[in-house]
């Protein structure tokens, strides 16, 4: 797949539903749900576009075996354009990969941020919907990136770390960033509504402690359960071939979790 | 059969014919003859720093081969890595370690802790019992902060009379215990410097936390442990000083109600 022309979306001034892909910890699988969300919606007809935001840091690159000559580096410093850099991935969607020169930029200046926001701006038209893969933590990057976003989702497993930071997480975005609805995504979950169990227990905590917190009023946090993926051996099957799951092993519980994402994701 | 006979014939004659084209335009290249002989290298002057610095010279049976090759330059990565006086990781190889150390918290977000200490008044040791004296203080001080740490912390010659730790995985509630602990056997060890000759020394310490969610750059851990080791200074010597962790996001309380019912009971 190529750069997708200009589309009726552009000509009717449609722009591209933004979704920030984040996590509290590292290691929970927020790139493999990014790059596999993408083919799924993909698959549905969406043109989508999978932007590193963690600008280098990320292993979208490793994921999805691209060795990319031009990054968004080279358009940073004007040494490639936009549309050099934007590269078909194996899913049938399009990536913008940071570049492990951008490593640099990992503090937020007020010149990434621009630039940043002006190749959202110019490639927001040309898609349906985009996906910001960004880092773990809560970095100014992260932050940024997010803020950029008209969706944010949170990648979570059960375990009881990524837990609490994916709960630091939310109460970071609907204290700085007043978001009243922010979706979450279960990984790795052993038993079917285990991920339902994890929301409510979010839910609990957050009507507990973070709604009442906000300015006088804003809308209470809402948590949606966009779906939950089961701990699945093809998982980690399709990442050591370096293939996407959707691909490689479409048939398995773990894609069949990612489609029914992509289902929600795409009616709302 | 006579099919696959005929192809088979047809298969070497085109083969042989590429083999022939191959070596006319790509004739083989000369290669030099391996390196095995010693005498080839020019090894003398590292094998001499080798002996100075009293490390075992590598299997004399093998001189030549890549092994032995490998050996001596293990030996010699191992030689550039470390403070002669101490047997302690020198400046180049902290720096290595912190920056392995940064990226680690970043993915792990586990809280890691850096510690600058000086040697109090160490110029008027120097002055007063002279340079011998001054290497005997050194060399006590390692050997202190090496019986202080554990297997995985590092302790480095940071240059001088000055040294680093690292210590990755260490709670911020912890941080000042260690510190004075290491404070403490310092103060508490007598330097045999002389025949019924000893000294005490005291140090100076300073501390800082890896942030947990903003990625940090080596430089800067470094400058804000210093920053913590000169108010140490200031504030009177052998003292140690932290940097306030920051206050964590996540209250007992939140997570108390996190985890305090069994979020699985659904399903017990």
């Amino acid at each position: 797949m190529t750069t997708p022309t200009p589309s009726p979306a552009a000509a009717t001034g449609r722009r591209a539903r933004i979704l920030a892909v984040t996590s509290g910890k590292g290691g929970v699988g927020k790139t493999f749900v990014s790059a596999n969300l993408a083919a799924a919606l993909a698959r549905r007809g969406e043109r989508v576009l999978v932007l590193d935001a963690d600008l280098g840091l990320a292993n979208l690159d490793v994921v999805l075996n691209l060795f990319p000559k031009i990054t968004l580096h080279d358009v940073f410093t004007g040494k490639a354009t936009l549309e050099d850099a934007i590269l078909p991935a194996p899913g049938g969607f399009s990536v913008l990969l940071a570049g492990s020169g951008l490593v640099e930029y990992s503090r937020l200046t007020s010149e990434v941020r621009e630039q940043l926001l002006k190749i959202i701006e110019t490639v927001a038209p040309r898609y349906d919907r985009i996906l910001l893969d960004t880092g773990a933590g809560i970095s100014d990057v992260v932050l940024f990136a997010v803020s950029l976003a008209t969706e944010v989702l949170v990648v979570a497993t059960p375990e009881p770390t990524s837990l609490t930071d994916a709960y630091a997480t939310i109460k970071v975005l609907a204290t700085q960033q007043q978001r009243s609805a922010i979706s979450l995504v279960v990984n790795q979950i052993s038993r079917a509504g285990e991920g339902r169990v994890i929301r409510g227990q979010l839910q609990q905590v957050v009507d507990r402690f973070v709604s009442p917190s906000l300015p006088e009023g804003s809308a209470p946090v809402k948590l949606e359960l966009l779906g939950e993926i089961p701990t699945d051996t093809a998982v980690r099957e399709a990442v050591q071939k370096r293939q996407l799951l959707l691909e490689s092993l479409p048939g398995s519980e773990a894609a069949k979790g990612i489609v029914a994402i992509a289902a929600k994701l795409a009616t709302p | 059969m006579a099919g696959i006979h005929v192809s088979n014939r047809v298969r070497t004659r085109r083969r042989a014919l590429l083999d022939w084209l191959a070596a006319l335009l790509f004739p083989p290249v000369t290669r030099p003859p391996a390196p095995t002989e010693p005498s080839q290298l020019k090894l003398g002057a590292a094998l001499q720093l080798l002996t100075q610095s009293g490390h075992p010279l590598p299997d004399l049976n093998q001189v030549g081969s890549a092994v032995w090759l490998q050996a001596v330059i293990d030996a010699l990565c191992d030689l550039s890595s470390r403070d002669p006086l101490t047997g302690l990781g020198n400046r180049r190889q902290f720096e290595l370690a912190l920056a392995r150390e940064v990226d680690r918290v970043a993915r792990a977000g586990e809280p890691a802790l850096v510690l600058m200490c000086d040697i109090d008044r160490f110029k008027s040791v120097n002055d007063t019992h002279g340079h011998a004296a001054g290497d005997l203080v050194i060399q006590s001080v390692a050997q202190s902060l090496m019986e202080c740490v554990r297997p995985m912390d590092t302790v480095s010659r940071f240059g001088g009379e000055e040294f680093a730790i690292i210590l990755p995985n260490c709670p911020p509630a912890f941080g000042q215990t260690v510190a004075e602990r290491i404070r403490r056997k310092v103060e508490q060890r007598e330097v045999t410097i002389g025949i019924n000759e000893t000294l005490n020394v005291t140090i100076s310490l300073g501390g800082a936390f890896a942030p947990q969610w903003v990625r940090s750059s080596a430089t800067l851990w470094i400058e804000r442990a210093d920053q913590q080791l000169y108010r140490a200074k200031t504030e009177g010597r052998n003292r140690a000083c932290l940097e306030m962790p920051p206050v964590s996001l996540v209250s007992a309380e939140e997570k108390g109600m996190l985890f305090g019912h069994s979020q699985f009971q659904d399903f017990e």
